[in-house]
């Protein structure tokens, strides 16, 4: 029997989902390379330059390049969130794209680690088309920033692991809003993102650091792109290392259980 | 478990043994302890109405579904120990469609030779070739979406067939098809059969049963009904043709009163019979029958005798 913090197995051939997924992605790169652009331009634009004229600089720092790291997090979290969960379950319920993949030497085990993989890598990706614009508007810093690279696969998984939980339990694509309207959004605005999350009442900030994921990836990311890190990374990194385990091996377990009948 | 129907004696030889297989959903037991063992090179057939634990049984074969209780060995092996090996030389034809939408017909089956770790430019070379088998080359660059339902059931055997499965599953292959997309089908699997494969199907078409298997079992309510060839099962259970008359007050009287057993189905009566031209001469003779036809018995009355007449749900 297994339970939800059994280790899964699994193989090297869930590579073979996440390269499935990658020709996919590069055969609409039009449509898939476009996004990220265009969201890098529009929050430097609105936000950036849009709010940052009345706002000037936050603890020293001008308020464009305070948000250039949040808009690179926010980035990692969406695509990562809304690949495995609105992109995973039309391959899972609509297209029977699962039940086909196990029908070959692939496990379940195998399908929903490569779908993570994936949703992860595709953050990456869209960092990597995302940091020329910030670097072009000159508000990251290198060459520390190029860690966010591998970072935004760190933060990806995690991302990917929680979508992936709640594309395992939930009854249809439509309930699969609410945790993007009451986790996502909620998340994007109060993370230390467009302000420090000192300015949130302490109780806040303490729920801010222990529940909200973003929170901790963000931190990291300010540090790389300003650059200013300190010794403080290295617990963040551990929480997001926690996190991303936990919820990575949950979310394969789960959906073993949703679709193993 | 320890099981000396499989370890003791000679040699496994069987491609598929199962000995009181069960499966059980919650509350409701779709496969009921049925045994069953399908030998090298034949075309072996599930047959029974909705809900007869076909496909349950497909899916413990195909390694997607462990079983609930009792044995099962495909190759010799355990599909809930050795799930993987035992699929690498499976090809799987599910009930339900299930391409890639995300890929062309060449695509579809490029992609799923490289989930069993075919090199490339063999994968690519099969996927031509299968093209060319199930007559898809015109459609070769095209999306599965653009497909006919027809074609879409072909491509899907063609993809079963991308790593030269030793065991074929068939859940319904030919549902929902028209007559001649069904015969490409059949003629296809004719072909497989010819080259020594072993195949397994589930069909509610009795006449696709009765056309392709060597063997079959009848299942209802998760149980196996019978078992055999589709010639002695027509023979043992129902006989050699069906005579069948307009149901009349005359006809049913005359019947009971020279002794022959009948059925009455709707507005039909029907006689099973070895000989069919002395029981239409008493019909004539004595029951002054309105409509008189004769035919050669089939799996469908078999089929009917056993698992009822009652819509099946």
């Amino acid at each position: 029997m297994y339970h939800f913090w059994s280790i899964p197995r699994i193989s090297r051939r869930a590579w073979k989902v996440w390269h499935r997924n990658l020709v996919v992605f590069f055969r609409t790169w039009k449509v898939n390379f476009f996004p990220p652009l265009i969201e890098a331009f529009l929050y430097l634009f609105a936000i950036g330059m849009g709010i940052g004229t009345y706002v000037k600089e936050i603890d020293g720092i001008p308020y464009v390049n305070f948000i250039a790291p949040a808009i690179l997090a926010i980035s990692v979290m969406n695509t990562a969130f809304f690949e495995c969960t609105y992109g995973s379950y039309v391959r899972m319920y609509y297209q029977k794209s699962f039940d086909a993949m196990i029908a070959t030497p692939l496990s379940i085990e195998d399908v929903i680690a490569g779908e993570i993989l994936w949703g992860a890598t595709r953050s990456v990706l869209y960092v990597i088309i995302m940091l020329p614009v910030l670097a072009a508007f000159g508000v990251i810093s290198f060459p520390t920033s190029l860690l966010a690279i591998p970072l935004a696969f760190l933060g990806g998984l995690m991302f990917a692991g929680i979508a992936m939980c709640f594309t395992a339990i939930t009854p249809s694509i439509d309930t699969l809003n609410y945790p993007s309207f009451l986790l996502i959004t909620p998340m994007a605005l109060f993370s230390g993102t467009f302000f420090p999350i000192t300015l949130l009442p302490v109780l806040f900030q303490y729920i801010a650091l222990a529940l909200l994921p973003l929170t901790h990836l963000v931190a990291i990311m300010r540090m790389l792109t300003l650059p200013a890190i300190t010794g403080v990374l290295i617990l963040h990194l551990v929480w997001i290392i926690m996190v991303t385990a936990i919820f990575c091996i949950v979310a394969i377990n789960l959906m073993r259980k949703r679709l193993i009948i | 478990m320890p099981n000396h129907w499989f370890t003791g004696g000679e040699p496994i030889s069987d491609i598929i043994e199962a000995q009181d297989l069960k499966k059980i959903f919650g509350d409701v037991i779709a496969v009921d302890g049925i045994n069953f063992a399908v030998k090298e090179g034949e075309v072996f057939g599930f047959l029974g109405p909705n809900g007869a634990g076909k496909t349950s049984t497909m899916k413990i074969i195909a390694c997607v579904s462990p079983r609930t209780s009792g044995a099962v060995r495909v190759f010799g092996r355990d599909p809930d120990l050795y799930p993987a090996e035992i699929k690498q030389r499976l090809g799987v034809v599910p009930q339900e469609t299930n391409l890639d939408p995300d890929f062309t017909c060449y695509g579809n089956l490029f992609t799923y030779a490289r989930y069993f770790d075919i090199p490339p430019d063999i994968a690519h070379q099969k996927a031509e070739e299968l093209l060319e088998f199930v007559q898809l080359q015109e459609k070769r660059d095209v999306t599965v979406e653009k497909l006919s339902g027809g074609m879409k059931r072909r491509l899907i055997l063609a993809r079963a067939l991308v790593n030269n499965p030793d065991l074929l599953i068939l859940d319904e292959p030919t549902i929902g098809l028209d007559p001649q997309a069904r015969h490409l089908i059949w003629e296809r699997l004719k072909m497989l059969q010819a080259q020594g494969n072993t195949i397994v199907l589930t069909t509610h078409y009795l006449d696709e049963a009765a056309r392709l298997c060597d063997r079959l079992v009848i299942m209802d309510n998760g149980k196996i009904l019978v078992e055999g060839s589709p010639a002695d099962l027509v023979k043992q259970y129902v006989g050699k043709e069906i005579v069948e008359a307009e149901k009349t007050e005359e006809v049913l009287s005359c019947l009971v009163g020279k002794n022959i057993p009948f059925e009455v189905i709707g507005d039909t009566v029907q006689i099973a019979t070895g000989s069919s031209r002395e029981i239409v001469r008493t019909l004539f003779d004595h029951c002054s029958p309105h409509k008189v036809l004769t035919r050669p018995a089939t799996l469908e009355d078999v089929f009917l005798k056993l698992t009822g007449r009652k819509l099946k749900e």
